[in-house]
């Protein structure tokens, strides 16, 4: 027996231990490389966490990703420069999804990021962060003073309780709504939560002084909706909701329009002063349409088509890839994620995927897999 | 007599019949077990080869045939109810039967005591 399709995030580099390591391993996580860290995959299987967090709450450690506090004099100006959110219209306490692109438009990551009093807290991706943290000092004037916080954990808690369990520890939370956060005070320990994550569900995500995260993970799980989740269903979880991952379905090779993230140039004002990276391209794919395009795919039958599986045109000519794929634990089937040319990206668009020899059919499909559950405030 | 492979491939042999499944270990260590792929009656293979695909919630493995032969039957069970593997790995959970070629090959097998100890320093 061997793995066939396990090696994607494994690289032979030292890895690294993060605050929660002995913690996972006490509570009978199954530790495994991840973006240069061992990080818990599961402990009692994927299906029963998934299936978990779609009922109650689960506790993820995200802490291999980057968190970064931005300051100094122009910081919303220099960073429009990099990114095509619209940063100068963020409140304080304000979030907001967007991306990292290179000069050609392509995406360099995706982030995200609120205004603090004193300047901007952004979120990450744990494979990428240096890189990130790397372009921005060169890319940002010396004005601007980046801190990569390294000394923070990050904590996701995720499901419909997720709310009932955090607010009976951390009181207030329960009035934050969907992309929004604040700082808190948890045994005297300070806490930045926002009401966010990446699994479609409700929930928060923590950031903790690394010392802090063992008492705080302990303090969560004696909650009774509160169980810790690996990445593996993080995994399952992001690809019912639709939440594209970075370096699968996202990479320099894909603009924002390709990755049907049109929201994440949305500001009317962004658009004409068409002064982000990339914006000749991006703003005429966005009136045209990219040439390719990320759809979902329903796959029939029950074998889950994986990343790297070939899809095809009606001549069986290789058109597109499969970038993210697996069983849904929540639908009981297997679905996808994959770029098709743009005449293919119909929703109920039939699609021929080849993978080890074999022809697996499926539809091009709605998405979200899964609705989604945030909590937004009143308009 | 049940033999078992270094890559977690379990083979039970009743005369010149095999059956063959994957270890306990190895459906722990998979997790969820949502597709398993069987080979069909007549289908020959060789010691080694490629036999049946077993899908988790994350990842496919291929699953080796520990002996050579002709696959005389696939356990139909696992298409509705490939949780069976992990349920029953060394039991209901088998895999495919075959009628062994050349039987002197399991003496490159181990046996329960030797796998087992094997296992131990994983």
């Amino acid at each position: 027996m061997s793995d066939i399709d396990l090696a994607n995030d494994y690289v032979e580099v030292e890895l690294e231990h993060l605050p929660l390591d002995a913690w996972h391993r006490a509570r009978g996580g199954r530790m495994v490389p991840f973006a240069g860290y061992h990080m818990p995959v599961q402990y009692e299987g994927i299906m029963a966490e998934h299936l978990w967090v779609r009922e109650s709450a689960g506790l993820f450690d995200v802490s291999h990703m980057g968190q970064v506090h931005l300051s100094g004099e122009g910081l919303d100006e220099a960073l429009e420069q990099l990114i095509p959110a619209d940063v100068k219209g963020v409140k304080l306490n304000g979030q907001k999804y967007s991306l990292l692109l290179a000069d050609n438009g392509g995406i360099l990551d995706d982030l995200m990021f609120t205004r603090w009093d004193d300047g901007l807290y952004m979120v990450v991706n744990g494979a990428v962060k240096y890189d990130d943290i790397g372009h921005m000092r060169d890319e940002l004037p010396d004005a601007i003073t980046l801190n990569h916080m390294d000394e923070q954990a990050l904590l996701a808690l995720q499901g419909p309780k997720a709310v009932d369990a955090l607010s009976r520890i951390v009181p207030g939370v329960e009035a934050l709504v969907f992309m929004t956060g604040g700082h808190f005070e948890w045994n005297g320990t300070k806490l930045w939560i926002s009401r966010s994550g990446y699994t479609g569900e409700d929930g928060f995500e923590i950031s903790v002084p690394g010392d802090k995260a063992e008492a705080l993970a302990d303090a969560l799980c004696v909650e009774p909706e509160v169980k810790p989740i690996g990445l593996g269903a993080r995994d399952s979880l992001r690809l019912e909701a639709d939440l594209p991952l970075y370096g699968h379905d996202l990479d320099p090779e894909i603009t924002p329009i390709m990755a049907a993230l049109n929201f994440a140039v949305a500001s009317k004002r962004r658009r004409e002063e068409a002064n982000f990276p990339g914006a000749t391209r991006i703003l005429m794919e966005r009136e045209q349409g990219a040439v390719s395009k990320r759809v979902g795919l329903l796959v029939e039958g029950r074998q889950p088509v994986r990343e790297g599986a070939a899809v095809l045109d009606v001549e069986g000519t290789e058109v597109g890839k499969v970038t993210s794929g697996g069983f849904a634990p929540t639908l009981g089937a297997p679905i996808a994620m994959a770029y098709v040319p743009a005449a293919m990206a119909e929703v109920g668009t039939r699609i021929q995927i080849t993978q080890r020899g074999k022809v697996h059919e499926a539809t091009v499909a709605a998405m979200p897999f899964v609705p989604h559950r945030y909590v937004r405030g009143a308009k | 007599m049940r033999y078992f492979t270094e890559d977690h491939e379990w083979v039970d042999v009743d005369g010149d019949v095999g059956t063959v499944g994957i270890t306990d270990y190895a459906q722990g260590q998979l997790g969820d077990i949502v597709f398993v792929d069987v080979p069909e009656e007549g289908k020959e293979v060789s010691k080694g080869d490629e036999a049946a695909v077993v899908e988790s919630v994350k990842a496919a493995s291929d699953v080796y045939s520990p002996v050579s032969g002709t696959v005389i039957e696939g356990n139909a069970d696992l298409a509705d109810n490939p949780g069976l593997v992990n349920e029953d790995a060394d039991g209901e959970g088998w895999f495919f039967k075959l009628t062994l070629s050349d039987p002197d090959e399991l003496s490159d097998l181990m046996d329960e005591a030797k796998y087992e100890a094997f296992v131990a320093k994983l």
